[in-house]
């Protein structure tokens, strides 16, 4: 059978999100993939530099609907290391504990897609059902369900009662229970390890050497963790196991997640055991001294970097942020090789892939005989080419407008 | 009489009714076992009535008559394999010695048109789709046959009314056959190309795979056709493997036959919720190294009951 | 041990058990207390200092001075991405935020809110209101 190229995308069932992936098969077996990003691109770098800080905030926590929280805390952390702001220890774990339950919502959140990905909608349901219980607490916690808005400046802007953690802690043992069925399940189901054991495989050293993060890294087994690595927010004051898998197929990268599911639970129930009285925010200024930061976080998907660069005004002059999706993509083309055009769908989510968080303008090195081109250019020419195809765009808006009795 | 019975009833108005009200069934059956609410009775009916008005699009490059053909013939071809299944009584509407074998052909027809269906839709995704029906086909269709033909082998007659009078008159003997049934509704959710044997419509992977295409009434009429072949289908095993209760007056006939297919419609449900889709070469190997021997066995075991039986 | 229908009884457990989702518009939906919602402003505590205008991501909010003390303002639901850092800046707690949260129009215009201004010069306020204690 001759190669064909069959298209995943832009707008395809098994993609939440838009991108392209144009994946040439070998009769079933897919030969190789190449990728086209970048359909969701929203400038929310460069909005940000026109945003004051605190403004700047709730733009970052948009960047991803899932980990809101990993964005707005990495750049929260740089502004707060920036104005030397010592966050008080209630706040910074009150910060963990979102972080922590956000995890969970999300790890949830993928097990079903995965679920889905692989035609077993049963487990999606069931998975997404117990997620609404921590999304019911972020929504009271925080006030939304997706974007919580917990942080700012200085520390977290609400605090906890005691009547809420105790229902946390309530809800923690419910999902435990629950997890713990789970991960029978997906370890026990036959259909279900037919299909996510033995394909997607990434080795050690392809791991390492194409830069993968998260649960993608770990479950080839790369130890990497920031939380321990580099503990931020409260995560020096509790005991954690770095949940690694040596499978390095889309199986490991299952149990991984749900390795990660119950250390997060434990976690929560040190925070809640330990949460320390007094305040849970510091004042913090408008402006920023100048300086540069680089922050790094340990989001459900990897590693989440922010650089924030200040130049003593109330608006940051450059900041960058690195999704942790971007990070997993080019291991994600390594890992679909040679496998069934039925995984492609399944190996793609395994890396729990953020589209839109990733999509950012990056100037690659220039091929020769490229040019950059500014706004207005980018416009004339845009109309010129049109004009060539035979389009006239004022033409036709003078037609309409004549149409809609709209002369001048 | 007779063209009563195949417009209204039990012909294509009690099909097209029975196959939404039993889509109605599994789809929340489906829904409740996952937890959800799951559609209103009406939905299956109101999506019909949905596509019928929607614009039907014909892709430029798709064969326009085997486009617009496939569908009627899916249609067409489930509805007369019904007439010579036995529902409520020993009889068919029609029967003839041998028509076991021609109602299986019948319900291959539907398949072979997803395939044709899919193939002359140029589309990329339908071609895969189209390819997957016929690999599957050959996959599931062997141990379907031997797992249906196992029951008449043993009754000693090719047809359909003959079967169920036989198991009427020695219903103790329709037990040897659940090995056969076993099989049967496995392979039946690969006729019906419902999960885990799903692959030629993998929504995550290939759209709607022959389908993809489809738009407006001609999708509606492969829906109802699928729908109804779940019924036919259903009615063929439930003939086959479940002859209990034929004897009974007409009216407790009726209703026994509908607990009996629900109880099949049920099966389908259940299956296809606590399974995850297989790949097609995994569904090849399952149905070879599996389905098959077990099927060859059932012939075996009923090879030699028909040995101790016969002197 | 490794067998297909894991879940087998887990379904067949929930089949007769009532649904976990709810009909939503037919049945009220469970909205948490904590939930930001709708902002609902004061105007007699409002000083007119439009911080809040300042400091709101989406330009959703704009304070009129219409005479002396007389405050309204104009809220754009529909620009309002409900984060509610206008009541957290606010230095008199002239804004507050509900869990109203069923806001979708089919007329634009409806969206955009008016907090009217008081016909009357304001009273003098009861009780000094506590510096805010959180970021401005």
């Amino acid at each position: 059978m001759s190669k064909i190229t069959i298209p995943i995308g832009p707008q395809h069932p098994a993609l939440k999100e838009p991108a392209s992936f144009k994946i040439t098969l070998n009769g079933e077996e897919i030969y190789s993939m190449d990728m086209r990003l970048g359909y969701n691109h929203r400038g929310i770098e460069k909005a940000c530099e026109e945003r004051s800080f605190i403004q700047g905030l709730y733009l970052i926590e948009r960047i991803c609907g899932i980990c809101s929280h990993s964005h707005s805390t990495a750049y929260i952390q740089a502004l707060e290391e920036l104005a030397g702001l010592q966050v008080p220890k209630r706040g910074l774990y009150i910060r963990t504990l979102i972080a922590e339950l956000e995890r969970i919502h999300s790890h949830l959140l993928w097990l079903g897609v995965a679920a889905h990905e692989v035609g077993f909608d049963t487990l999606l349901m069931y998975t997404w059902r117990d997620r609404e219980l921590v999304m019911d607490h972020l929504a009271e916690i925080g006030g939304n369900r997706v974007n919580y808005a917990v942080n700012t400046m200085g520390g977290v802007r609400r605090d906890l009662t005691p009547d809420e953690i105790a229902h946390i802690l309530k809800d923690v043992d419910t999902l435990e229970e629950r997890t713990k069925y789970y991960a029978q399940v997906a370890t026990e189901e036959t259909t279900l390890v037919a299909r996510l054991s033995k394909i997607g495989y990434l080795s050690q050293t392809d791991a390492e050497f194409l830069g993968a993060v998260g649960p993608t890294a770990r479950a080839c087994g790369v130890d990497r963790d920031v939380r321990r690595d580099d503990p931020y927010a409260a995560y020096g004051d509790v005991q954690f196991k770095v949940c690694v898998d040596h499978h390095g197929d889309v199986y490991g990268r299952v149990l991984v997640r749900v390795g990660e599911l119950m250390e997060s639970y434990s976690i929560i129930r040190q925070l809640m055991k330990n949460m320390p009285d007094g305040p849970i925010a510091v004042k913090s200024p408008r402006r920023i001294a100048a300086g540069e930061v680089y922050s790094r976080y340990e989001a459900p998907r990897g590693e989440d970097c922010h650089y924030v660069k200040s130049n003593g005004t109330d608006k940051p002059e450059r900041v960058k942020i690195r999704a942790p999706t971007l990070a997993n993509w080019r291991a994600v083309r390594k890992m679909i090789e040679g496998n069934y055009l039925a995984d492609a769908p399944i190996i793609i989510a395994a890396i729990d892939p953020c589209f839109s968080c990733t999509d950012r303008a990056i100037e690659l090195v220039r091929p020769a005989g490229a040019e950059t081109l500014t706004w207005g250019a980018l416009r004339q020419h845009g109309i010129d080419w049109h004009r060539k195809q035979g389009l006239d765009f004022a033409e036709l808006n003078k037609k309409l407008n004549t149409q809609l009795g709209r002369v001048k | 009489m007779a063209l009563f019975n195949i417009i209204v009833f039990p012909g294509i108005l009690f099909l097209v009714i029975a196959g939404l009200w039993f889509e109605f069934v599994d789809r929340r059956m489906y829904a409740r076992m996952q937890h959800r609410q799951g559609p209103p009775w009406f939905q299956p009916l109101a999506d019909f009535i949905k596509l019928l008005a929607k614009e039907t699009i014909i892709p430029e490059d798709a064969n326009r008559f085997l486009f617009t053909a496939m569908p009627v013939m899916a249609l067409t071809a489930t509805i007369s394999a019904f007439f010579y299944i036995p529902l409520w009584s020993p009889r068919a509407l029609f029967s003839f010695p041998g028509d076991a074998v021609v109602v299986m052909y019948l319900l291959t027809i539907p398949t072979l048109t997803f395939f044709l269906a899919g193939w002359y839709s140029t589309s990329l995704y339908s071609m895969i789709g189209a390819v997957r029906s016929l690999t599957q086909l050959f996959a599931y269709e062997i141990p379907l046959f031997m797992a249906v033909l196992a029951p008449a082998m043993l009754a000693n007659t090719w047809s359909l009314a003959g079967i169920a009078a036989y198991y009427t008159a020695h219903p103790l003997m329709a037990l040897l056959n659940v090995p056969a049934f076993c099989v049967a509704m496995v392979t039946l959710l690969g006729k019906l190309e419902k999960v885990p044997f799903d692959i030629p419509e993998a929504e995550t992977e290939i759209v709607a795979g022959a389908f993809t295409e489809y738009s407006g009434r001609h999708l509606a009429l492969f829906r109802l056709a699928v729908d109804i072949e779940v019924v036919v289908a259903g009615s063929l095993i439930v003939a086959m493997f479940l002859p209990f209760g034929l004897a009974l007056p007409w009216y407790l006939g009726i209703i026994v036959y509908l607990l009996k297919i629900t109880l099949v419609v049920a099966l389908i449900a259940i299956l296809r919720t606590i399974m995850a889709r297989l790949r097609i070469e995994q569904m090849v190997n399952f149905c070879w190294k599996i389905l098959a021997p077990v099927a060859l066995a059932q012939l075996l075991l009923n090879l030699v009951v028909k040995g101790f039986l016969k002197p | 041990m490794k067998y297909p229908g894991r879940m087998l009884g887990e379904v067949l457990a929930h089949l007769g058990a009532k649904p976990n989702t709810i009909k939503y518009p037919y049945e009220p939906a469970v909205v948490q207390a904590g939930l930001r919602g709708k902002i609902k402003f004061f105007a007699e505590k409002c000083i007119g200092c439009k911080i809040c205008e300042k400091d709101c991501p989406s330009d959703a909010i704009t304070v009129n001075k219409l005479g002396d003390k007389r405050f309204e303002c104009i809220f754009d639901l529909d620009k309002c991405i409900y984060c509610a850092q206008c009541v957290d800046s606010c230095p008199k707690k002239a804004l507050t935020v509900t869990n109203e949260f069923e806001l979708a129009q089919l007329d634009r215009h409806k969206l955009r809110f008016i907090f009217h201004a008081p016909d009357a010069p304001p009273a003098p306020a009861a009780q000094p209101e506590p510096p805010a204690a959180k970021t401005a």
